[in-house]
C-alpha cells in the first residue's frame, strides 16, 4: 500500500505541473505582464518607464523560460517560469501584485472559510442521506413522486435565488439574524447560521435524487430479501443493511471534495461578508491580482489530487475487496 | 436596413441549421424515430419540449439582426416590442404601477411637496381591452394551428411526437401562445414587470436575456462535444499512450477548480479585449465577442466530464462481438470508431447535452455574478439578479427585477431538466 501510495503521488507531479503550465501561459504568454501593468496603471498616461517599473518591482520583467543575461543554472532558473511558476510547488506564494504577503493572507483567511464550509458539508450530508432514505422507505409511492418533483424544481432554482431570499427573509423582514458580515470566535455563530442552512436546502434538490438512486439500487438485491425475510422491520432494514452498504459509494463520492473545502465557496462568502478564501478569490478576480488567482488555482489543484488520493484509501478501508495493485 | 451578422448570430444559426441535418438523418431511422417518439409519450417531456422550443424561438428572433437607418443594430425580437425601448420611466415603478415607486420633490403651489410622479406610459384604462386582445389572440392562433392540424397529420404520424399525449400538446401550447399575446398587448401599455433604476423595462431585458442564456447553454455544448467525443472515444479505444495521454490531460484540466479556471482564462480575454480595441466596431460587438469567447471558454472546461464518461463507454464497446467482427473482416479504425462505436455512445452525448444546457444557464448568472460572465452592458438574467442584490438592500425593496429573472430562469432550466430525466429514463440501457 505504501509503494502504491507513494506512486500516486509521483503521479500528482506531473499533473501539478501540467496546472502549472496552463496558468503561466494563461498568465504570462497569452497576456504578457505589459498588458498586465498596462491594466494595473489605467490606459490612460502609462509610460514605457512607468510598466517597466511596475514590472521591476514584483520581478515580472525577467524572460519566459531562458535568460541569457545570466551565468550557469542561473540562466534557466532566473526566469519567469521557475520564479512565478515553479516556486508555487514550495508554497511559497510570494506577494500579491498589490504587495501583501499570500501565505499570512491565506492562513489568516482559512479559519473563516472552514467555519462555514464543513457544517455545511456535514449538516448537507446527514439532510440528504436522511431524507432519501425516508423518500426510499416510500418507494414507488405518491410519496416519493412528489419528493421527486420537489427535488427537480429545488434543483432548477439558481443558488443566488436561494441567497437573495434567504437574506430578505430571515435578516430584513424577521431580523432573526444579522444580513452579513463576521466576527471571529464563539459570536461566529449568528453570522454563519444562515449561510449553513441556505447552503444546505439549496443542495437538497441535487442531493435527494442522487442519494436516492444509490439507495434504490442496494434495495433491490438478495441480502434485502434475506434481511426482510428474517422478519426486520422496514425501517430497520434500510438503516441498517442498504444505509451501510450504500455508504461504500457516498464515501468515494463525496471524500474528494473534502480537501476542497478548504477553498471556500466563492459566492457565498461574498454574499454575506465572511473573510473567507472564496471572497479572497473573488476580490482577487475583480481586482485582476493575477498573483493571488494564481497561487489559489495551484491551492485548489494540489487539494483535489489529495481529495482523489483520500478517495482511493477510502475506497480500499470500506471495501476489504478492494486491493492496491 | 442591411442584415448584420454577428458572430454568435452566425454560430446559432449554423447550429440550427446542423441540428436540422442531422435530425433528418436520425430520424430516418424506425428504432431512433420509436425511441423519441417513447420520449415524448410523456405528457411531462412534450410540455418541456414546447416550453423550450418558446425560448430557442425567442433567442433566434434575437439572432437576426439588422442596422437601421439611424445607424442602430436592432433584433427582429427589438422590432416586435419595439415599444419597449421608446415607453421608459424615470426611475423605478412597480409592476403595473400607474405612478413611480419613490417620491420626489416637486414645486406645488409655491410650495415643495414630496410627491409620487404619474408614470408617462402607462394607460390604466387600457387593461382590460389589453387582456381581452391578448387572449383573443393567443387562443385563435393556437385555435388556427388546432384547426389546421388535419392538414399536418402527416407530419403528426411520422414525428417525434406522434405519440404525444394531444391534450398535453395542445394545452401547453395554447398557454405558452396566449402567454406571450397576452405580455405583448399588456407591454404596450403597462410594465408588466416594472422599470428599473434608469426607468428601462423589466419585462425587455428579461426576454433579451433569453438569447444570453440559451447561446450559452447551446454554443457552448457545440463547441465542447467535438472534443468530448473525439478525444473520449479514442481514449477508450486505443487504450495505452493515447490512454494515458488523454486521461493526463483531463485529469490536469480537472484538478483546477472549475470557476478558478473559467475566472483566469475571462479575466485574460478581458485584457486581450482591452488591447485589441480594433477588433471590434461597436459596444454590440465587443458584448458579442465577449460573449463568443466566454462560450469557447466554457467549452475548453467542460468537455472532461463526458470525455471520461465517453472513454468507459468506449472501453467496453472496444470488446463487445460486433467490434471484434469488424475487426475480423478487416475494418479499419477510423471505419470502427465512426460506425460501430461513435453511434453507440449517442446516447450519452445526448443525455449530457441536455443536462449540460440547465447546467450553464445556471452556471452563466454565477459567472456574471462573481464578474467574470458576459459583458456587463449585456442583458443576461445574471446581470439582473446582481443588480437585483442592491435594489434588495433599498427601503423599500425592489422585488421586481429579481422576480421576472427567477420566474424566466428558472422556468427553462426545470424543463430541460424534466426533458433530460425523461431522455435518460428512455435512451440508458440500464432501465
Amino acid at each position: 500500500m505504501i509503494a502504491y501510495l507513494i506512486r500516486r503521488l509521483l503521479y500528482a507531479l506531473p499533473i501539478l505541473l501540467g496546472v502549472n503550465l496552463i496558468t503561466f501561459a494563461l498568465f504570462f504568454m497569452v497576456n504578457t505582464p505589459d498588458d498586465m501593468a498596462r491594466i494595473h496603471l489605467g490606459a490612460k498616461q502609462t509610460t514605457a518607464e512607468m510598466i517597466q517599473a511596475w514590472k521591476a518591482a514584483r520581478g515580472y520583467d525577467k524572460p519566459l523560460f531562458y535568460n541569457p543575461a545570466a551565468d550557469g543554472v542561473a540562466a534557466l532558473t532566473d526566469t519567469l517560469f521557475v520564479q512565478e511558476s515553479l516556486k508555487l510547488f514550495t508554497f511559497d506564494f510570494g506577494l500579491s501584485d498589490s504587495g501583501r504577503d499570500i501565505v499570512a493572507d491565506i492562513r489568516q483567511r482559512m479559519g473563516p472559510s472552514l467555519a462555514l464550509a464543513v457544517p455545511t458539508f456535514l449538516l448537507g450530508l446527514w439532510v440528504n442521506i436522511t431524507l432519501a432514505l425516508a423518500v426510499v422507505l416510500f418507494r414507488y409511492t405518491a410519496v416519493d413522486r412528489m419528493a421527486l418533483v420537489a427535488a427537480v424544481v429545488m434543483m432548477s432554482i439558481s443558488g443566488l435565488f436561494y441567497i437573495i431570499g434567504g437574506q430578505v427573509l430571515f435578516s430584513k423582514v424577521l431580523h432573526w439574524v444579522p444580513i452579513s458580515g463576521y466576527q471571529p470566535g464563539v459570536e461566529a455563530w449568528k453570522f454563519l447560521i444562515l449561510p449553513v442552512l441556505i447552503g444546505v436546502v439549496s443542495g437538497i434538490g441535487s442531493g435527494l435524487r442522487w442519494y436516492r438512486t444509490l439507495f434504490l439500487e442496494e434495495v433491490n438485491k438478495d441480502y434485502v430479501r434475506t434481511a426482510r425475510a428474517k422478519g426486520l422491520s422496514e425501517w430497520r432494514t434500510l438503516g441498517r443493511h442498504v444505509l451501510r452498504n450504500g455508504l461504500l459509494p457516498i464515501l468515494t463520492g463525496v471524500v474528494v471534495v473534502i480537501p476542497t473545502l478548504f477553498m471556500g465557496s466563492l459566492v457565498m462568502e461574498s454574499f454575506f461578508g465572511i473573510p473567507g478564501l472564496g471572497s479572497y478569490t473573488i476580490e482577487a478576480i475583480q481586482g485582476q491580482d493575477f498573483a493571488i488567482v494564481k497561487a489559489m488555482v495551484f491551492l485548489g489543484a494540489v487539494l483535489y489530487i489529495i481529495g482523489l488520493l483520500l478517495t482511493d484509501i477510502a475506497y480500499a478501508w470500506a471495501d476489504p475487496r478492494v486491493r492496491f495493485q | 436596413m442591411s442584415l448584420v451578422v454577428l458572430w454568435t448570430d452566425a454560430l446559432v444559426w449554423l447550429l440550427v441549421v446542423m441540428l436540422t441535418l442531422w435530425s433528418r438523418v436520425a430520424l430516418r431511422d424506425r428504432l431512433v424515430r420509436e425511441r423519441w417518439q417513447q420520449v415524448f409519450a410523456s405528457g411531462m417531456a412534450t410540455a418541456s419540449a414546447l416550453v423550450l422550443l418558446a425560448y430557442v424561438s425567442i433567442a433566434l428572433l434575437d439572432s437576426l439582426h439588422f442596422r437601421l437607418a439611424d445607424g442602430q443594430v436592432r433584433s427582429v425580437l427589438d422590432l416586435l416590442f419595439s415599444h419597449l425601448l421608446v415607453q421608459t420611466e424615470r426611475t423605478y415603478s412597480a409592476p403595473f404601477a400607474t405612478i413611480e415607486y419613490v417620491k420626489s420633490v416637486v414645486q406645488q403651489n409655491g410650495t415643495l411637496q414630496q410627491v409620487y410622479q404619474p408614470l408617462h406610459h402607462v394607460r390604466p384604462d387600457q387593461f382590460w381591452p389589453d387582456v381581452v386582445w391578448g387572449l383573443v389572440t393567443g387562443l385563435s392562433v393556437t385555435g388556427v394551428l388546432w384547426l389546421l392540424r388535419q392538414r399536418f397529420s402527416r407530419f403528426f404520424a411520422n414525428s417525434i411526437f406522434a405519440r404525444a399525449p394531444r391534450r398535453t400538446f395542445w394545452f401547453t401550447l395554447g398557454l405558452i401562445v396566449t402567454m406571450l399575446s397576452l405580455m405583448w398587448w399588456l407591454s404596450r401599455d403597462f410594465h408588466v414587470f416594472g422599470t428599473d433604476k434608469v426607468g428601462n423595462d423589466v419585462l425587455y431585458q428579461t426576454l433579451k436575456s433569453i438569447r444570453t442564456g440559451v447561446l450559452i447553454g447551446t454554443l457552448t455544448t457545440l463547441l465542447m462535444l467535438p472534443l468530448a467525443v473525439s478525444l473520449g472515444v479514442m481514449a477508450g479505444y486505443f487504450k495505452g499512450w493515447v490512454d494515458d495521454l488523454i486521461q493526463y490531460l483531463y485529469t490536469t484540466l480537472n484538478s483546477i477548480p472549475g470557476v478558478l479556471l473559467i475566472a483566469a482564462a475571462v479575466l485574460v480575454m478581458q485584457g486581450m479585449l482591452e488591447t485589441n480595441p480594433h477588433w471590434f466596431g461597436s459596444v454590440e460587438e465587443r458584448a458579442d465577442l465577449r460573449l463568443l469567447f466566454l462560450t469557447l471558454i466554457l467549452g475548453l472546461t467542460s468537455w472532461t466530464g463526458l470525455a471520461r464518461l465517453l472513454r468507459a463507454e468506449a472501453l467496453k464497446l472496444s470488446q463487445v462481438e460486433y467490434v471484434t467482427a469488424a475487426r475480423a473482416l478487416g475494418a479499419g479504425h477510423g471505419r470502427i470508431l465512426l460506425r460501430h462505436i461513435v453511434p453507440n455512445v449517442m446516447h450519452l452525448v445526448l443525455i449530457a447535452v441536455v443536462l449540460d444546457f440547465s447546467a450553464l444557464v445556471l452556471a452563466e448568472a454565477i459567472l456574471s455574478y462573481v464578474g467574470v460572465g458576459v459583458d456587463p452592458t449585456m442583458n443576461s438574467w445574471g446581470n439582473m439578479i446582481n443588480a437585483a442584490r442592491l435594489e434588495m438592500a433599498r427601503e423599500p425593496v425592489v422585488w421586481w427585477s429579481l422576480t421576472a429573472a427567477f420566474i424566466f430562469m428558472s422556468i427553462v432550466v426545470l424543463a430541460a431538466n424534466l426533458l433530460s430525466d425523461r431522455i435518460q429514463q428512455v435512451f440508458n440501457p440500464r432501465n
